[in-house]
Formats: C-alpha cells, structure tokens, sequence
C-alpha cells in the first residue's frame, strides 16, 4: 500500500498539522512515511501545502507531480492542484470560500463541510481535525487507535486536555462527509 | 532499543550530534537550517550529556570557533546554509590544513549570492573541490533521507576523526525540511577530559605536560620546503581516504542498460523516475554517490563499460556531471538534466529528460 | 664558572617561554609582554593548564615562543577561538593575544562579542597604532595625522575616521570584568603590567567574566625611529590619547 497525498490550503489552517498527525499515525503502525512542505515566506499568511506519503515500503520521491489524494481548502488550491489527481483518485474539498467547484469526471470527489463543523464545535481549531476525520472515513489508511496515538505524539504535552476534543472533530468529520462524485 | 521518531531532516542531525557525544556545537541562524540550532537550544544537550552549545555572532565566528573548539580534541559542529557556508570558506581551509576533525553541516539552497531558501544541489562545487584557499578535501557525505541525516552526522564524525579531516554532511533544504520516520541510534558517552588527552594528546591543545613538548595547532609554515612537505601529506591522506572510504548505493543497476546518477533529493525523485521508466519497460536504473568526496569513481568508470548512456541528474546546472564526465571519459553518451535556483525536478520531468536523450 | 650556583641566582629566563629566539625587531615591547605573561602563568603554576590563541600580526609567531600548548588563528578570530576553547574545557586558563589591527579592526565583531559574553578568558591586546608585520600601514588606532604607509601625509581624520578606543568601549559592556591599559617600556611600567596580567588572569578564572589588558607599545622600525624615539614618541603622543591606568576594576567602571 502506498497512499500519496497533497494537503492544500491557507496558512494557519493546520495544513501542515494534519499532515503531521496523519505521517505520524503511519509510524504507529510501523509505516514509512514522509512529510514535506512548501516553506519559506509563503508559509507566512499565503498558502500553504504538504505532500505526505505514506508506504508499507520505503518511499522514494517525496515530491510528486501526481496524487491519490487531494485535499483542498481554498480556491488557489482547487486551481492548482484539482489536475494533479490520479484518475480514479479522490479529491476531497471544503465547499467554504470555493467559487469554481471542481470539474473533472474521472474522480471520486467528496465534501467537507470543515469550517462549518468546527464552527459548531466552537473550536475553529479543530477544522483540520474534522477534514482529517472526512478523509479518514474515505480512505481509512490509518486506524482511528493509531490516529489518537500520532495525536499525542505529535501535540505538546500542555495540549494533550485537548485530545477529546480533537477526537470528537475527527468523529463528526466522518459522519458528515458528503459525497458529491462516485466513479 | 529501537526508538522511532517523526523528525525534520534538520531536527534529525541535530538529534544525532547529541547522541553521538559531541562536545559542542557552534552555529547561526539561516534558512533553511535554522532548527538545528532551534532543537538543541530547546533540548538542552548541556543537561542531557555536558554538550556546549553556542550562538555565534556570525558564520565566520562560529566556523572560527571550530576551529578553537576541533583544536581542543573534542567533537564539535557547526551548521548552515548556502551563504554561510561561503563565509566560512576561510575558516575551513585553515581546519583542513592545520588537519582537525570537526562535522560541517550545509543545508544547500538555491543560488549565487542571497539566492533564495529553497532546497537546492548547487554547492557541489564547492563541497567537493576544497571550497576554499590551497589544496584540501574536505570528506563530503550527502544523505538523501531524515534516517540517513542522522546516521550521517555520526559517519562524518568517526570518519573526520579516523583521518583527522573536517568532514562536511550535505543535505538540502528539502531533506532538512522534511519529515520522515527515523531510528535513533543509542546515545554514545560523551569521552571524559581523560579520554580526549588519551586520544588526542599528542596533537591537540589539551595542556603542555612536564613530559612532552608543547603542542601548536597552526595553519601557517612560512617555510615552502616544510609546507610542501605539509601539502604531501595531506594529499597521501586523501589519496587513502580516496581507497576505503566510497559509499555508493545501486538500485535496479544489475541489468539496466541506462543508469541515472543522482544523489540527495535528486535520487529520491530519481528513484521515482526508474520506477515509472520501469512500468514502461525501459532498463533504467538509479547510482547514488552517497560519498561525493570521495567520488565513486571506479564504479562511474565501469558503466563506460557496461552500460549504453548516463543521465545526471542535480538540482544545479550541472555540476556532478562534471565528474562523472571525467570518469566515463567519452566512452559513452553522458547527458544531464537539472533544475536550479531552488526549483526541485519532478520524477516525470526526469523521464522526460531520459526519453529525450536515450529512447 | 664557580659563580653559577643556585644562591647566586638573581634572575633565570622562564621555562615558560621556549630557547626560540624571539622574531621580533631590537626596541620592540613584545618581547617583554611575551614574558611577563610567561612568567605570569609559571608564578601562578599555570603552564599545564593554559591554551593560548596567537594572532596574525608581528606575534603570529607566539607560538614558537610562548612554551605552553598554543593555537593559531585567522585574522581577528583569536576571541572565537577563545570562546570555543574555554568552553569546551572550562578547567584551563585561556587567554588571546593579538595586536590593534587583529582585535580593533578585522577582528572587532569577535572582540565585541566575546567580551559581550563575558567570556572567562583573558585578552592581551599590543596596540602600537600600527600594522608592524606588514610594513607600516595604518591601523584603526593610528593616532590623527600619524604617518604611515597607507596614510603618508597623516591620519586625516575626516578622510579615514578616527583612531578607535577599542578599549574603553569594550569597557562599558557588562560581560567584562577588569580592563586596564598598561606599557612596558619602562622597569615600573613592566611591573605594573605584570601585576595586571596576573589579575586578569585570576579573575577570569574565577568565572568574574572576561579581564582585558591593553599594553601600549612602540613600533620603532613601523614609526621609523629609534627604539629610545619611539618611546619618547609613545610617551608623548600615544599616553595622551590611550592613557595609561585601570578603566573598570571589579565590573566597575573607574571614574
């Protein structure tokens, strides 16, 4: 099994996080994994994206020009990165600030309503935690166990009183996921 | 015991000098290497084992502190970037000629000048042909992945301190940035002020004894009859260091009939390309110095016999193609494909590349 | 020979300073500073325990005759060096020994923030208002409208700035403990730079913070003089502008 995915969006939305917690939940059950970002300025405010790879072998490029899955979280990122999924991949998006739905026949594509969902929540830090959740329902790669696990590892101790509440984002994120293209 | 992390490359080397029992480390801050000095600062090594860590006031004071630092016969590194790594050129050279071990740490970005901080492959060049003033090697080992920066910064010392050479890790900004699964290796002691005199007492700056002559660390012999004689003795050094210490890796090279040479970043995305050339049914496999000083020479010189054409692959305009050039000496078809200016080549570009030239 | 004997002996060269016979031109003070600060560290039963830290400049040589273990550094980096070696081992005294254009000009950042640190090293600055080794060219404490090489009509000060007093700056900065500024041209002057070697090396061992010795010197082959010019000359132009005494004693500032 090898799971190739881009993370897209603006910075501060825990682009990078998610896809921390999701390499470390690969670790947990002795995966390889790697994660790496697009840094520099443009972390600062501007978008923000991690391809994060996850393999029962050892991975080679870690930079791909194609993915299994994409998951979007503004518009810059539909535009760019809605082409670079693999026929009959999945393209997973927050419907939330998207003017230019994604087209493509030759997709699966789902809906997360991430920001929304958080909003109930109210913890808008948890957005990442509820696309994470939709993904996880979609391709479950990683078991839920391990998920908490990479959770704690990847968190500062002072934050782990917030694990419940990451839990439950990750709960309702897989109930809500809404499918918009099924091949 | 087996302990595994989720680790930046950077984190990983700086992880490693730890548990590697350096004795101190000296640096400033860069993109894309900064957290190195970050880790350690937030790991307090000098509670962990007694390291000493520093920040300097600039690149020509940490690489001058190394030099102090090498001088005493402990373990000691620094790290940096691109142009850092140019300010500290002077430095260097002084440390190879006065012929101290020490572990330089670049993590390349794009290029010349300021450039940007984007992962780059342009400074082999200067890794490799000495980088500053007089004739010296430095021992250039290039990891291509988070476990090999950390198993590398632990290679470069043993190696440094073998031939007492400083010996450099260059990485990228992309491995430094990335994270990946590691296996941290055990924590080696730290050697006891005994074992330092015991080890390096003959030569380093530990002290004068009643029993011995005073010991002078220098770079400078104003006589060229002895500093020739110097300059011999490096280069027979480097001549066996040349013999025993290449390290390549070769994947899928056994029936290929074309070998992309790449190493880093470059051979990650490499490794990519032959899978997918591969699929298609071309006999494309992947060489990847892993030492870049000593360069695998033989091995290069061999596909001149064995195999129909080369593709070189950096993330530079060309600057390994060079030696592999000179080791293929004409006997068969060398191209190169590279990107530059902290542009990383994607695996289906490098296919591209290797159809346009061989299929 | 009968008056070799032990109870004759009024004076015996140290076993700190090597038989190296010493680089320097007839008339000059480093030979002296070399060998107070040598006797310094035998007094005191230092020699097993001192790294010091030559410069480039007339004393990039030091090393040949200061007898203890020694380490040459680049241009202006002796303080980094320093840093790194006091740290790594804590137990030695350590101490540099550079001249004006070493420590005040290539080498002011490494000055600046090794004292800055409060480092607990000693540092023995020769200033002598000129570069000697290279042949006479100005350096950043060459006094105004001083000749040499490189200012042939006088250190014009509005053109090339002004000489630099490296040490009352460095004075100011919290990390440094004991600053004075010493001569050796003279039996009394010798003694008291002695005794302030000495003091400086105590207390950096002490962990007081960093202790800094400027010896004002001549350069009688630089200043094209003779040896007793070039010190009537120092007396009567350098003491002036670098006067000689304590400038920050036990972290205080000497009013």
């Amino acid at each position: 099994m090898t799971e190739e995915i881009i993370i897209a969006g603006f910075g501060g939305q825990g682009v990078l996080s998610m896809g921390k917690i999701l390499a470390y939940s690969g670790i947990m059950q002795d995966q390889e994994v790697s994660w790496m970002p697009a840094y520099g300025p443009e972390m600062r405010g501007g978008t923000a994206n991690v391809t994060v790879i996850i393999s029962d072998d050892r991975i080679n490029s870690p930079v791909l020009n194609s993915y299994d899955t994409a998951i979007i979280l503004n518009q810059q990122s539909m535009d760019k990165f809605e082409k670079t999924v693999k026929p009959g991949g999945l393209l997973l998006y927050d419907p939330n600030g998207i003017s230019k739905h994604p087209s493509r026949k030759d997709i699966n594509i789902y809906q997360i309503e991430g920001a929304a969902e958080a909003a109930r929540l109210k913890s808008g830090k948890t957005f990442n935690m509820v696309v994470l959740g939709a993904f996880l329902k979609l391709k479950p790669i990683v078991e839920f166990d391990n998920v908490i696990k990479g959770l704690k590892k990847s968190l500062p101790e002072r934050y782990h009183h917030l694990i419940p509440m990451n839990e439950t984002a990750i709960k309702s994120g897989m109930k809500i996921v809404k499918e918009i293209q099924k091949l | 015991m087996k302990e595994l992390r989720l680790m930046k490359g950077n984190e990983a080397m700086a992880e490693a000098a730890i548990r590697c029992g350096a004795d101190g480390y000296f640096g400033y801050p860069i993109t894309p290497q900064s957290e190195v000095l970050e880790y350690l600062m937030a790991e307090q090594p000098w509670k962990r084992t007694g390291m000493v860590v520093l920040q300097a006031e600039s690149e020509v004071a940490s690489i001058n502190m190394l030099y102090g630092g090498a001088s005493t016969g402990k373990k000691v590194l620094t790290s940096s970037s691109s142009p850092g790594i140019s300010l500290m050129q002077e430095g260097i050279s002084y440390l190879a000629g006065a012929e101290l071990p020490c572990v330089v740490i670049n993590v390349v970005r794009g290029g010349p000048g300021l450039g940007d901080i984007q992962p780059s492959q342009s400074d082999y060049f200067q890794a490799t042909k000495g980088g500053g003033h007089g004739d010296y090697h430095l021992y250039v080992i290039a990891p291509s992945s988070v476990q090999e920066s950390s198993d590398f910064v632990k290679k470069a010392f043993e190696v440094a301190f073998k031939y007492r050479i400083p010996a450099m890790v260059l990485s990228d900004g992309a491995i430094g940035q990335m994270m990946e699964k590691v296996e941290l290796f055990e924590q080696m002691p730290r050697r006891t002020d005994e074992e330092v005199i015991a080890e390096c007492g003959s030569w380093a700056t530990t002290g004068k004894t009643p029993d011995r002559e005073h010991n002078v660390i220098t770079s400078l012999d104003l006589i060229p009859e002895r500093l020739e004689e110097h300059n011999h003795k490096l280069q027979a050094k480097y001549k066996e260091i040349e013999e025993n210490e290449v390290i390549y890796e070769e994947i899928l090279c056994d029936d290929a009939d074309y070998v992309i040479v790449a190493y880093g970043t470059s051979a990650r995305i490499s490794q990519k390309t032959v899978q997918l050339a591969r699929e298609k049914g071309y006999k494309l496999g992947l060489m990847r110095p892993i030492t870049l000083w000593p360069f695998p020479k033989a091995k290069i010189a061999e596909y001149g016999e064995t195999k129909k054409g080369i593709l070189v692959v950096e993330m530079s305009e060309g600057q390994m193609v060079e030696d592999v050039r000179l080791n293929i000496n004409g006997k068969i078809p060398v191209e190169f494909y590279g990107r530059s200016g902290g542009m990383i080549p994607t695996p289906d570009e490098v296919l591209t590349a290797f159809e346009k030239h061989f299929m | 020979m009968e008056i070799i004997k032990s109870e004759n002996l009024v004076y015996k060269k140290t076993s700190a300073m090597t038989d190296k016979e010493l680089s320097y031109c007839p008339g000059c003070g480093h030979g002296t500073a070399h060998r107070i600060t040598m006797e310094v560290l035998e007094e005191m039963g230092a020699i097993q325990d001192t790294i010091g830290v030559a410069p480039v400049g007339c004393s990039v040589l030091a090393y040949e005759f200061m007898n203890i273990d020694m380490q040459e550094a680049a241009h202006g980096r002796a303080p980094a060096l320093a840093t790194a070696i006091k740290r790594l081992w804590p137990s030695k005294y350590v101490f540099t020994y550079q001249g004006d254009g070493d420590l005040a000009a290539i080498g002011t950042a490494e000055t600046i923030h090794a004292c800055n640190r409060g480092e607990n090293i000693v540092i023995i600055f020769i200033n002598n208002g000129i570069y000697g080794m290279t042949g006479g060219q100005m350096a950043p404490t060459t006094l105004p409208n001083m000749k040499s090489s490189t200012s042939p009509y006088g250190r014009d000060e509005a053109m090339m700035g002004h000489p630099l007093k490296i040490t009352e700056l460095i004075a100011n900065l919290p990390g440094v403990h004991f600053v004075t500024r010493q001569a050796v041209h003279k039996p009394g002057h010798v003694r008291k730079a002695k005794k302030a070697i000495k003091k400086a090396f105590e207390q950096s061992y002490a962990k007081k913070g960093l202790c800094f010795v400027e010896i004002v010197s001549n350069c009688n082959s630089g200043w094209k003089m003779t040896p007793n010019d070039a010190n009537q000359w120092m007396e009567d132009n350098m003491f002036p502008y670098y006067p000689l005494g304590d400038i920050k004693v036990d972290g205080q500032l000497v009013k």
